[in-house]
């Protein structure tokens, strides 16, 4: 880092012109070392009903059991499994900004992986709620873990798709939390170290005692990175897991073998589009417009269009081997999928999915924050659709067609849904309130070279190609934190 | 003999406290530790701190999670309670292998993390010892000890010069206790 001047080609990272190592601690812990504002108390008491609601449903469901709930006997997995499939699509997004992107070396991720791995937990944590609450006998839920046969019941069947997503999940699970926490260890420290009477005692025990001596950061990078290297595998393992609860089925429309890479694009799809959805209020109303920059918005963007192009040709795909198999079920489930009872599921899909991401090529679009707000909502409410079609459509005309029914949720298939939200965005804000949202420490690294202003210092220099600048200052036109009066000064 | 005990140049700058490790080391002062808000790279060779061996523990608990997995599924499924599905064979090594690879990163992670936090002796409530309090903030902190260093005026002078903000002479080892 020490005497290396990053390209002025490449867009600064954090902007502003005054920014130093105190700023940024300042900027980051404001949140939390003030009094929430007015916004953050409407958001939270919002989410807080919601919990309530989740609260209420899933009570319900465990008391009078799974029968609350709109299944049949034709349609046996409905809004459960669709929510929990969602819901761990969008913890993807976390770990894949976290260790995928630090593999390739994307230093752009600095500023956005400690919320995007918050969120990844917390999503992963609904997720869980489901598997939990669709057991019907939810006391016994540890039976789902291998336990010798005297206990009462067999081994579990290590040949069977779920148990492998018990073993994936909860991996993913306490494999992302233990990242998540390292990572944290030295913001932690970094609260504790300016706090003062009780608040300093608390951060002290969650700090483990860092003082970021040489050794430990040195362990700390060694860490980071294998855990990186061991998450990368993990995370296209998960939702390949998952698509393989239904791949190894033989229902038609499940039976598929590109059922893993199109979950896992489908995964990442969704949770950047959550990680925008969060990512776009939270700058403004914390005021983190300097490093969470229109630089980042737009990366994330450019990853909606590749993620939601491959949905979109797997899509297809997945139409024409239907029709290219010569299986009559395999066409029939189909057909039906597009043009039978849950055609405007179908349709809601594919325009959501398919369609509206195109929209990103437009760079006003992908550059507008009010419209990729939008279509990151428009994204997430596509890929719930995504879930239904795949689980309901394909079970609801089974072999037998005096068999066939339709699924109608209940207000408790519903509630236990939009209280799962509520119970995200609970822990979320929470989150915001106690913990550094952004990574500190690992944004001060980017201070020296990637910065604005240590591009400026560049510039004003000299020795630069004049070509070079003036491409650089074009290109810093999308950015809404800079102010382009200094460049015109130059 | 003084009562200071540690010797503090505190830096603004990474690059310049890099300078003033340089500046000391010319001159035969040993340096007890460096503290900074966020890992430096280069700083390891500098001091002399050998490479992590985390590396290789990870790898061996790996294999521990793939070798575990396998010996969990083989013995229950294979060996000791051997279920008909199907007519389907018992040893099916395509369905071990989700299994054996999510237990092959959940013990590296566990095993890794583990022994980073006893390595590091990291762990929670443990009393943090810090020398100086804006060292996880923005300041880059070498500690000398002064006990062992007894020129402190030759000390302060070449950490100012490297460029140190302030040079503290602290008299108990860790602020931080209170």
């Amino acid at each position: 880092m020490s005497g290396h001047n990053e390209s002025i080609l490449r867009e600064p990272l954090i902007t502003g012109s005054d920014i130093t190592y105190a700023k940024i601690t300042d900027d980051i812990l404001m949140p939390v070392e003030n009094k929430p504002n007015r916004a953050w108390w409407i958001g939270f008491i919002a989410a807080l009903c919601g919990a309530t609601l989740w609260l209420v449903a899933v009570s319900y469901t465990f008391w009078f059991g799974i029968g609350s709930w709109g299944l049949n006997k034709t349609v046996g997995w409905a809004w459960d499994i669709t929510g929990f499939v969602w819901w761990v699509g969008i913890g993807h997004a976390g770990t894949l900004i976290s260790a995928v992107l630090l593999l390739f070396r994307q230093n752009w991720r600095n500023s956005i992986n400690r919320s995007a791995e918050a969120m990844t937990i917390f999503a992963v944590i609904c997720a869980a709620t489901y598997v939990v609450s669709h057991m019907g006998r939810p006391w016994l839920a540890y039976w789902v873990l291998p336990l010798p046969n005297q206990f009462g019941s067999l081994w579990v069947n290590f040949n069977s798709p779920l148990v492998w997503d018990m073993f994936a999940i909860s991996t993913y699970f306490s494999v992302s939390l233990l990242f998540w926490y390292t990572g944290l260890l030295p913001d932690i420290a970094t609260i504790r170290d300016r706090a003062t009477g009780l608040r300093r005692k608390i951060y002290t025990i969650f700090s483990f005692g860092w003082s970021g001596n040489v050794k430990t950061w040195q362990r700390f990078e060694t860490v980071s990175l294998i855990l990186a290297g061991i998450s990368t595998p993990l995370v296209l393992s998960v939702h390949t897991i998952v698509s393989m609860d239904f791949a190894t089925s033989v229902i038609p429309g499940w039976h598929t073998t590109i059922f893993p890479p199109y979950f896992v694009a489908g995964a990442i799809f969704s949770g950047f589009a959550m990680v925008l959805t969060l990512l776009l209020v939270a700058r403004k109303v914390l005021g983190l417009e300097n490093y969470i920059t229109m630089f980042h918005i737009e990366s994330m963007n450019k990853i909606i269009i590749l993620t939601g192009s491959i949905v979109g040709v797997a899509y297809i795909t997945e139409f024409f081997i239907a029709w290219y198999s010569g299986s009559e079920y395999e066409q029939y489930a189909f057909i039906n999928r597009s043009t039978g009872p849950y055609w405007w599921a179908y349709w809601m899909m594919m325009t959501c999915n398919v369609i509206s991401p195109q929209l990103l090529w437009f760079k006003k679009i992908r550059l507008s924050i009010p419209a990729t707000w939008i279509l990151s909502i428009v994204v997430n409410i596509g890929m719930w659709f995504e879930r239904f079609v795949i689980i309901v459509t394909s079970l609801h005309r089974d072999y037998l067609p005096s068999s066939w029914a339709m699924f109608y949720p209940t207000w408790v298939d519903v509630s236990v849904f939009v209280g799962s939200i509520g119970v995200f965005f609970t822990l979320f804000l929470l989150f915001l309130r106690v913990l550094p949202s952004i990574a500190i420490a690992e944004v001060k690294l980017l201070l020296k070279t990637s910065s604005e202003q240590a591009k400026m210092a560049q510039i004003k220099d000299g020795h630069l190609d004049k070509v070079y600048v003036k491409e650089y200052v074009e290109s810093l036109e999308k950015f809404d934190s800079v102010k382009q009066e200094e460049y015109a000064k130059i | 003999m003084s009562n200071i005990k540690y010797i503090l140049g505190s830096f603004g700058d990474p690059d310049e406290m890099m300078h003033g490790i340089e500046k000391l080391q010319e001159n035969n002062i040993k340096i007890h530790d460096v503290y900074t808000p966020m890992p430096i790279h280069g700083i390891e060779a500098k001091l002399g701190i050998k490479r992590s061996r985390l590396d290789i523990l990870a790898f061996f608990c790996g294999i521990t999670g793939t070798v575990s997995a396998f010996a969990l599924i083989y013995l229950t499924s294979v060996v000791d309670w051997r279920n008909n599905i199907g007519g389907k064979p018992a040893f099916a090594l395509p369905d071990f292998i989700p299994i054996m690879f999510e237990l092959t990163i959940l013990f590296t992670a566990f095993g890794l993390v583990g022994s980073y936090y006893a390595s590091s002796h990291l762990f929670p409530g443990r009393a943090p010892r810090v020398m100086d309090l804006r060292a996880t903030d923005d300041r880059f902190v070498i500690a000398v000890d002064a006990q062992e260093n007894v020129d402190h005026s030759k000390i302060d002078g070449l950490l100012l010069e490297a460029g140190a903000i302030e040079v503290k002479h602290n008299e108990r080892k860790y602020i931080s206790y209170e």
